[in-house]
């Protein structure tokens, strides 16, 4: 797994790409909390990550949480294939805001 | 055996066995397994009580070794590995037990959270989301604190399956998901097996007795006779074999219990004062 990072408008953007598992869901919760810690808005760009399981959501959830404690806004922007359906499957979608693309915001 | 021509095979295979054979004692009770299951591919075990299926399972599992031929799980011949490559190999593994197998002297959330207490380092933050999320995907949400002895056997056996999934295995092996459920439940387990599959690509190893079930799941069905392949095939391959007693199994019909009178007599007298 890639995280590249960029600002974008007023958010602090997370490129994902490849695949997110036990194994490197730690570095993405780190990475999240961090820019959490400086009170930054995140934009999470799923549109070339292929895989996430559930310790990468986990680790989505606990930092959504914590921006929503901190008024931060939180967006998951193209998410799409398999990363789509773990999130339709865990019914996150009706949590998470979700953008189809950058225009949408 | 009249083995139906295997049809949409997907291309990775992540179990084969090849010319496997199984004893207990000196009865043979597995006769020359040829099985492959392809990534992401459901596969049901089917066939009457006796014929072999959980025998098989654990066989796959690695929790019995068969007596002749070898069985290779993710590209890795299972009957040749140390103990500590076999647990390393089991970390891909997800298995559900028939009643659920949870240790009872723990909850219900820490049963499922124990797979990752023990085999990663995550913090315990993200072990108790992945515990939620899962019991939340199988309808178990709040029910963290409660004693397995407080559950249903139904609220057991999903419960088994979510720690089965908890680690997201590469393979996921299910014994009997739908006996004992309610018709509600057990069609409701169906549709969340295969989103599994269609979320995380997981492949399936599932017995079952569940002719409906199993039709609705399954990509292939292996039929088993007297721990002998009977078929394999589709659905539909399977629906329209010509074997009679695969027949006989999809129509619920009771086996033959005519008597070679000759042959019973031997079997009840054998051993007996000349």
């Amino acid at each position: 797994m890639d995280i590249i990072k960029s600002s974008f408008k007023h958010y602090e953007r997370l490129h994902l790409n490849g695949e997110i598992d036990l194994h490197n869901s730690s570095v993405l919760r780190e990475t999240l909390l961090s820019i959490l810690n400086a009170e930054q808005h995140v934009l999470v760009d799923f549109s070339e990550l292929q895989y996430i399981d559930s310790s990468g959501i986990a680790a989505l959830v606990e930092s959504f949480n914590v921006a929503k404690k901190q008024s931060l806004e939180f967006k998951i922007l193209g998410a799409c294939g398999s990363p789509l359906q773990v999130l339709e499957l865990t019914r996150l979608v009706s949590v998470f805001p979700m953008v189809d693309s950058e225009t949408c915001l | 055996m009249s083995t139906i021509n295997k049809t949409d095979t997907p291309a990775k295979t992540v179990i084969e066995t090849a010319g496997m054979d199984a004893h207990y004692g000196e009865r043979q009770v597995l006769h020359d397994i040829n099985l492959s299951v392809g990534e992401g591919e459901i596969m049901v075990i089917m066939g009457g009580s006796g014929s072999g299926k959980s025998t098989l399972l654990k066989h796959l599992l690695g929790l019995q070794r068969p007596s002749a031929g070898s069985i290779e799980l993710l590209g890795q011949d299972i009957c040749g590995l140390s103990r500590k490559q076999m647990l390393a190999l089991r970390r891909n593994m997800g298995v559900a037990f028939q009643g659920g197998a949870l240790l009872s002297s723990m909850t219900v959330g820490d049963n499922v959270k124990l797979p990752l207490r023990e085999n990663t380092k995550l913090d315990e933050n993200t072990i108790s989301i992945m515990a939620r999320l899962k019991l939340e995907l199988m309808n178990l949400a709040g029910f963290e604190d409660l004693m397995p002895s407080e559950l249903s056997g139904g609220m057991l056996k999903r419960a088994g399956l979510a720690r089965a999934v908890i680690m997201d295995p590469k393979v996921l092996f299910f014994d009997e998901p739908s006996a004992g459920l309610d018709p509600v439940t057990s069609v409701e387990l169906d549709e969340l097996i295969l989103q599994l599959r269609a979320a995380l690509n997981m492949t399936m190893v599932i017995v079952t007795h569940e002719l409906e079930s199993a039709f609705k799941i399954a990509d292939r069905i292996t039929v088993l006779f007297d721990g002998k392949i009977a078929a394999i095939g589709t659905v539909e391959e399977i629906k329209q074999s010509s074997d009679e007693r695969i027949q006989n199994l999809i129509k619920r019909k009771p086996r033959d219990k005519s008597v070679d009178a000759d042959a019973y007599l031997q079997r009840l007298t054998a051993g007996g004062r000349k």
